[in-house]
C-alpha cells in the first residue's frame, strides 16, 4: 500500500497529465465519432484554461465555478465556429479548425490581460488527482451511455453516410454541431483542470502541436468505443516516461511506435481488446476514421 | 393527392436535369417512373425527398407546400426512400440500421440511458425491428450482422426495412431491382406487391420495365428532364413518344 | 518602400518554393504530407554536411542536397504512405504517419547537430550581389525569387505538356482508371515524391544560404503557412500555390507595418480561415471541398 502511495506521489504529475490528456482525447473522440475531423480542441482547452485561471485570479471565483465558466466559454465559442465551418468536409474542416485554433492562440498572445507571451504564472494548484479522474469517469460514462442512445446512433449514421442519415430524418447539421460543442465543453473543462495543475500556462501550450497530439491520442487509441481514446492518451503519455532510459533516443522510439500503430493497427490500440469485431469491420471496409 | 409537384425544375450548370415536371401521386397508388438513362428520374426523386433543392416549382404533400424543406424534415413528414446503389450504414448492424430508420418516430432516450438498466426481456424497439427485418425477407438471425457483411440483394432489402421503419406515407424506391437476376427481381416484385397490398403509397423508379408494368397502376415517363407520358402501363406501352424515347435501347413492349 | 516590396517578393518566393512541393503531392495523391517541412530542413542539413564534412563547394553541395532529399522523399513514401494507400486508409492516417516520420527525422538531425542555430563554415556560402542602377540585389535572395517562378513554370509545363505530366494528372483524377490505362502508377508516385521533396530540399538549402543559419525546427513556421498558401491559391493547383504564396508574402509584410508583432501570425491564419469560409476552392482550385 505504501509502495502504491509512493508511486502515486512520484508520478503524480504524469498521472494528472494522463487524466487530462484522456479527457481531451475523449473530446476529440466525440467529434470523430460523428465523422468530423477537428483540430480545434487545443484552442478550446486554452480558452478553458485562461478563463478559469483569470476568474480565479481577478475575481477570486471559487474553483468549481471557474472551471464551469471556462468550459462554457469554450462551448460558446464553438457554437458559431461550428455553424460556419460545418459546410466543409474532411481535410478542409480539419484545416479550418486548425486555423481557428491558431487564431485563438495568437489572440491569447496579443491580449495584455492574458500576460501575452509570458503567459499566466502562479496559478494556484487547486486541482487534485481525484478531480481529474472523477471528471474522466463521469465523461467517459456519459459518452458510453450516449453511444447507445438515439443521438449516439444518429452520430454513427452521420459518420457513415450524411445523405442517407438526412433521409432518415436526422438533422445532420444540428447533430454535428452538438458533438462539436459538447467536445469543446469537455476540452474547456480539461483546460481549466490542467491550468491548476501546471501552475503556469502560455499560449504556445495550446497550439498546433497540442491539437495534433490530442488527435493522435484519440486515433491511436481507437474510435469504436470510449475506451480507445483513454487508452491512447494513457499509453502515449506514459510512453515517454517508460522510455526515459532511452534518453536522447526517446523521441525516435515514440515516432517509430506511432508509425507502426498507425500503419498496422488501423483501428487503434483498442483492436487488441475487440479483435473479432475489428476483423469484421475491416473485412467489409467499413468507414474508417484512421 | 398525396404528393403533387407543379412545374418542378432543377438545373445543374448548363444542364436542365428536371424540366417543369408536373407529377401527382394519389393515396395508396403505386406509381412507376421510367425513362432512359439520364432522363432525370433520380434528380426528380432527390427533389421530392429533399436531397437537392428545386430552382423553380412547388411540391405539395397532402396539400401543404413543402417546397424547399430539407431532407430530414420531409422524412419527418412521412417521405421515405431508398437509394440507387444501396446506401445502408455498412459499419452498423442490421438492427441499428432499422432503428435509425425509425429516428423520426423515436423520442430521444439520452437522459433515460444515463441510468444503467438491465436489458429488458421485451424490448419493443428490438421486436419491431425484428418484425420489419422479417417483413422484407431477411432472416431474424441477421439482426446482429453488420450491414456491410450482407450480400447486395439483402442490403437492398435492409434499405427497404429501414425506410419502412419510419411508417412513411410515401415510400420511394430508386431502382430496387437493379443488378438483380430474374429470381431476385421476382422476389423484389413479390415484396413490392405485398407492400402495395398493405395500402402503402409507392413511387417506383426502375429500368426493369417488366417489374414496373407488373406492379404499377400508373406510369410516368421522363426524357431529357421532361414528362413525356403519363398513363396506365398499357397506354404507355403503346405511346409513340415513349417508343421514340427508348428507340431500341430497351424493348418497351 | 522598395525595401519592403522586395522583402515581400522574397518571402513570397520562399513560400512558393516550399508550397510547390507540398501542393504537388496533394494534387496528385490527395495526401497532406506533414513531413514536407522536414525535407525542407533535411535539405539544409544535407548541404551543411556536404560542405562541412565532405568539404564540397557550395554548388555541388546544393545539387547533392537536392538529390538526397529527392531520394528521401521516395523512401518517405515507401515507409509512411504506401502501406496506407494499399489498404485505402483515409487522409488522416497519412497525416499521422508523416507526423511520426517527422518526429524521428528531426530527432536524428538533432542528435547529430544539436537543436540550436548553426551557421555554415566561413566563406562556404555564396555571397554575391547584383547591381542594377542604384539598387543592390543580394545574390542568393534574387536566385530564390527567380527560381521559384522558373520552377513553377517548368512544373506547369511538365504537367500540361509531357507524357509524365499526363500520367500524373490521370493519377490525380482516378488512380484505378490510370492503372487500367497503362500508367505505371508506382513510377509516377515515386517521381511525384522525388520532385516534391527535391523542391522542398532546394527551398531549405537556399533559405539556409540566404540567412546563413539553419536549425532543426526551421520548417515549422512554414508548415502552417503552406496550408494557407494552398487553400488561398486553390487546393490542387500549382500556379495557385505560387500565387497564394505571394499573396501571403505581401500580406504578411504589409501587416507587419500596421499590426503589432504578436499578431503577425494572425494574418496567415485569418486569411486561411476567411478563404475556407467564403470561398473554399480558393483562387484556382479544382477540388471541391464540400463534396459529400
Amino acid at each position: 500500500m505504501d509502495a502504491v502511495l509512493d508511486l502515486l506521489r512520484t508520478y503524480s504529475t504524469t498521472i494528472a497529465v494522463i487524466g487530462v490528456s484522456a479527457l481531451l482525447a475523449l473530446s476529440v473522440w466525440l467529434t470523430l465519432y460523428a465523422g468530423q475531423l477537428t483540430l480545434g480542441n487545443a484552442a478550446f482547452m486554452g480558452v478553458g484554461a485562461y478563463v478559469s485561471a483569470l476568474l480565479g485570479r481577478l475575481l477570486d471565483a471559487p474553483f468549481p465555478l471557474a472551471l464551469l465558466i471556462g468550459a462554457f466559454a469554450a462551448a460558446v465559442l464553438a457554437l458559431p465556429l461550428g455553424v460556419i465551418v460545418f459546410r466543409l468536409r474532411g481535410v478542409y474542416l480539419a484545416i479550418a479548425t486548425l486555423a481557428f485554433g491558431e487564431i485563438v492562440r495568437v489572440i491569447l498572445l496579443a491580449t495584455p490581460i492574458t500576460g501575452k507571451g509570458q503567459g499566466l504564472n502562479g496559478i494556484p494548484p487547486k486541482t487534485e488527482l481525484w478531480h481529474i479522474y472523477l471528471s474522466l469517469l463521469v465523461v467517459a460514462y456519459v459518452l458510453w451511455r450516449v453511444q447507445g442512445s438515439t443521438i449516439g446512433r444518429a452520430w454513427a449514421a452521420i459518420r457513415e453516410d450524411e445523405i442517407a442519415s438526412a433521409s432518415q430524418g436526422i438533422a445532420v447539421g444540428q447533430h454535428k454541431l452538438a458533438a462539436f460543442v459538447i467536445g469543446a465543453l469537455i476540452a474547456g473543462w480539461a483546460g481549466g483542470l490542467s491550468a491548476h495543475v501546471t501552475f503556469s500556462i502560455d499560449p504556445s501550450d495550446f497550439g498546433f502541436t497540442k491539437a495534433v497530439q490530442v488527435l493522435v491520442f484519440a486515433v491511436v487509441g481507437g474510435v469504436p468505443n470510449v475506451l480507445g481514446p483513454i487508452l491512447g492518451a494513457g499509453v502515449l503519455t506514459a510512453l515517454p516516461e517508460v522510455l526515459r532510459p532511452l534518453k536522447d533516443y526517446r523521441d525516435i522510439f515514440q515516432g517509430a511506435i506511432l508509425l507502426l500503430v498507425i500503419i498496422y493497427l488501423p483501428r487503434g490500440l483498442v483492436t487488441f481488446i475487440d479483435v473479432r469485431r475489428t476483423r469484421r469491420l475491416s473485412r467489409i471496409g467499413a468507414v474508417d476514421v484512421a | 393527392m398525396l404528393l403533387e409537384t407543379v412545374g418542378l425544375t432543377k438545373r445543374f450548370g448548363g444542364v436542365t436535369a428536371v424540366d417543369r415536371v408536373d407529377l401527382g401521386i394519389a393515396e395508396r397508388e403505386t406509381l412507376g417512373l421510367i425513362g432512359p438513362n439520364g432522363a432525370g428520374k433520380t434528380t426528380l426523386i432527390n427533389l421530392i425527398s429533399g436531397v437537392v433543392g428545386a430552382d423553380v416549382g412547388t411540391i405539395r404533400l397532402s396539400g401543404s407546400d413543402v417546397t424547399g424543406l430539407p431532407a430530414h424534415r420531409l422524412a419527418a413528414l412521412g417521405i421515405a426512400r431508398t437509394f440507387q446503389g444501396v446506401r445502408v450504414f455498412k459499419g452498423l448492424t442490421v438492427h441499428d440500421n432499422v432503428l435509425i430508420g425509425r429516428h423520426t418516430r423515436m423520442r430521444s432516450d439520452v437522459l433515460a440511458r444515463l441510468v444503467p438498466r438491465p436489458r429488458q426481456k421485451a424490448d419493443p424497439d428490438r421486436a419491431r425491428s425484428l418484425s420489419l427485418i422479417e417483413r422484407v425477407g431477411l432472416g431474424r438471425r441477421r439482426a446482429d450482422a453488420l450491414a456491410g457483411e450482407l450480400p447486395y440483394g439483402d442490403q437492398r432489402r435492409l434499405e427497404i426495412a429501414r425506410a419502412l421503419a419510419s411508417e412513411p406515407r410515401l415510400l420511394i424506391l430508386d431502382e430496387p431491382a437493379a443488378g438483380m437476376n430474374p429470381t431476385e427481381s421476382a422476389g423484389m416484385r413479390v415484396l413490392i406487391e405485398s407492400l402495395r397490398g398493405e395500402g402503402l403509397t409507392i413511387l417506383l423508379i426502375e429500368h426493369d420495365v417488366r417489374l414496373v408494368m407488373d406492379t404499377c397502376q400508373r406510369v410516368v415517363v421522363l426524357n431529357f428532364g421532361r414528362k413525356i407520358a403519363d398513363g396506365t402501363p398499357t397506354e404507355i406501352q403503346h405511346d409513340p413518344a415513349v417508343r421514340e424515347a427508348y428507340l431500341g435501347t430497351e424493348a418497351v413492349a | 518602400m522598395a525595401e519592403q516590396l522586395y522583402n515581400a517578393v522574397f518571402i513570397g518566393s520562399i513560400y512558393a518554393l516550399f508550397a510547390l512541393g507540398f501542393a504537388l503531392v496533394f494534387s496528385v495523391l490527395d495526401i497532406l504530407n506533414l513531413a514536407h517541412p522536414t525535407v525542407f530542413m533535411l535539405g539544409a542539413f544535407a548541404a551543411l554536411f556536404a560542405i562541412g564534412t565532405l568539404g564540397l563547394p557550395w554548388f555541388v553541395a546544393l545539387v547533392v542536397a537536392v538529390l538526397f532529399t529527392g531520394l528521401f522523399g521516395i523512401v518517405l513514401d515507401r515507409v509512411a504512405f504506401a502501406p496506407l494507400r494499399s489498404r485505402g486508409a483515409p487522409a488522416l492516417s497519412s497525416m499521422i504517419s508523416s507526423l511520426a516520420v517527422t518526429l524521428i527525422v528531426v530527432r536524428l538531425v538533432e542528435l547529430r547537430y544539436g537543436g540550436d542555430f548553426i551557421t555554415f563554415p566561413a566563406g562556404a556560402v555564396p555571397a554575391f550581389v547584383l547591381r542594377v542602377g542604384d539598387a543592390t540585389f543580394e545574390g542568393v535572395r534574387l536566385a530564390i525569387v527567380v527560381l521559384s517562378i522558373a520552377l513553377m513554370l517548368v512544373l506547369t509545363y511538365i504537367l500540361q505538356r509531357t507524357q509524365l505530366g499526363r500520367d500524373l494528372r490521370a493519377l490525380a483524377e482516378n488512380p484505378r482508371a490510370a492503372r487500367l490505362l497503362g500508367v505505371d502508377v508506382e513510377r509516377a508516385i515515386a517521381v511525384t515524391f522525388f520532385v516534391s521533396s527535391a523542391l522542398g530540399g532546394l527551398a531549405g538549402v537556399l533559405l539556409a544560404f540566404a540567412y546563413n543559419t539553419l536549425d532543426s525546427k526551421m520548417g515549422v513556421p512554414l508548415e502552417l503557412r503552406a496550408f494557407t498558401v494552398m487553400v488561398v491559391g486553390g487546393m490542387g493547383s500549382l500556379p495557385g500555390a505560387v500565387i497564394g504564396a505571394y499573396i501571403l508574402g505581401f500580406g504578411e509584410v504589409a501587416s507587419l507595418v500596421y499590426l503589432p508583432t504578436e499578431l503577425r501570425d494572425a494574418f496567415a491564419f485569418g486569411l486561411l480561415f476567411l478563404v475556407l469560409v467564403a470561398r473554399p476552392t480558393g483562387l484556382l482550385g479544382q477540388k471541391s471541398p464540400d463534396r459529400v
